[in-house]
């Protein structure tokens, strides 16, 4: 059993960073709509807006090296332009793509939104945990910031969402691979 | 702990929401920034090179590092013009909400591309 380094950094990138925010998302929107209520008695808790800010940062941490790593690790590899003459594309995923016209629309369309739609990410799960982390207890009291704050929640899981979409059906097409190999275990022979 | 020692006083006085209404301001101009550059740059082959700050990443270091520069800046100075201010924050809700929607529109390149 053996892996790629190019490989090994798309997962981190997307079964990592990418897919434990999205898993996370889905807890934070819980905790803003419910933890939150004027009559919930966590609302005013020190400890549990506490928690709920380190949650927050957790999640715009998560959000920051996933889009990082994705456009300067992982891009760099990606947009590597293929040698002229060039008959196996494999190891060139987006001239890969680009060849057919069968696939050229997930760059063209997937890549090309998926690159700068996943910044919204870092952008507003930022600007949410700052808000948490400074009017948490008054949140309760203020429906219109509770509001903006499960609207920004939700739609950086949106965010994530089409750019994790993407990118599990870019590496499906024409994957980053290459780099050097890994050996993890042996297998036997049948 | 129990809950009870957890308590603090219930009803603190609330304050400014001028530090809030500035981060959520400014994540909705950060969002269209990322959105207007990331045109800018597909329409001119000039902007596209100036926004090329990393070239094995090509012109996308420079829309997102220069986006990001964009909404940096808007919090600092919106926080620090309204951070002992109490603000109208429908409004700046509505007005943050409305960029971010347009700026998931601006970034699908068939909406992108159609400026």
């Amino acid at each position: 059993m053996e892996i790629t380094t190019h490989s090994l950094w798309t997962l981190i990138h997307g079964m990592g960073f990418g897919a434990l925010y999205l898993l996370a998302g889905s807890g934070a929107l819980f905790a803003i709509y419910q933890r939150l209520q004027p009559a919930s008695p966590a609302s005013q808790s020190i400890q549990n807006n506490r928690f709920l800010g380190a949650y927050l940062s957790l999640m715009a941490a998560l959000a920051w090296l996933s889009v990082l790593s994705g456009t300067y690790i992982i891009y760099p590899w990606y947009r590597f332009p293929a040698p002229a003459g060039t008959a196996n594309l494999a190891a060139y995923p987006r001239a890969l793509l680009l060849a057919h016209s069968a696939t050229s629309g997930w760059h063209s369309v997937g890549m090309e939104w998926k690159e700068h739609v996943a910044w919204l990410v870092p952008i507003a799960i930022t600007a949410t945990a700052f808000v948490v982390l400074r009017y948490g207890r008054e949140l309760p009291r203020n429906p219109q910031l509770r509001s903006v704050l499960l609207v920004f929640v939700g739609s950086s899981l949106i965010a994530a969402g089409i750019a994790g979409f993407f990118g599990a059906m870019l590496d499906k097409n024409a994957p980053v691979d290459g780099g050097q190999t890994i050996h993890i275990t042996g297998g036997e022979r049948q | 702990m129990t809950l009870s020692r957890e308590l603090i006083e219930q009803d603190p006085p609330l304050r400014p929401n001028g530090s809030a209404a500035a981060a959520i301001l400014a994540a909705g101009i950060g969002s269209i920034s990322l959105a207007v550059i990331t045109i800018a740059g597909d329409r001119s082959a000039g902007v596209k090179a100036l926004l090329t700050f990393y070239r094995p990443t090509g012109p996308l270091s420079g829309v997102t590092t220069t986006a990001l520069g964009v909404w940096i800046l808007t919090w600092l100075i919106l926080d620090r013009l309204w951070h002992r201010r109490e603000l109208p924050l429908l409004k700046i809700n509505i007005a943050s909400i409305a960029l971010l929607f347009l700026s998931f529109l601006g970034t699908f390149p068939p909406i992108g591309d159609l400026f």
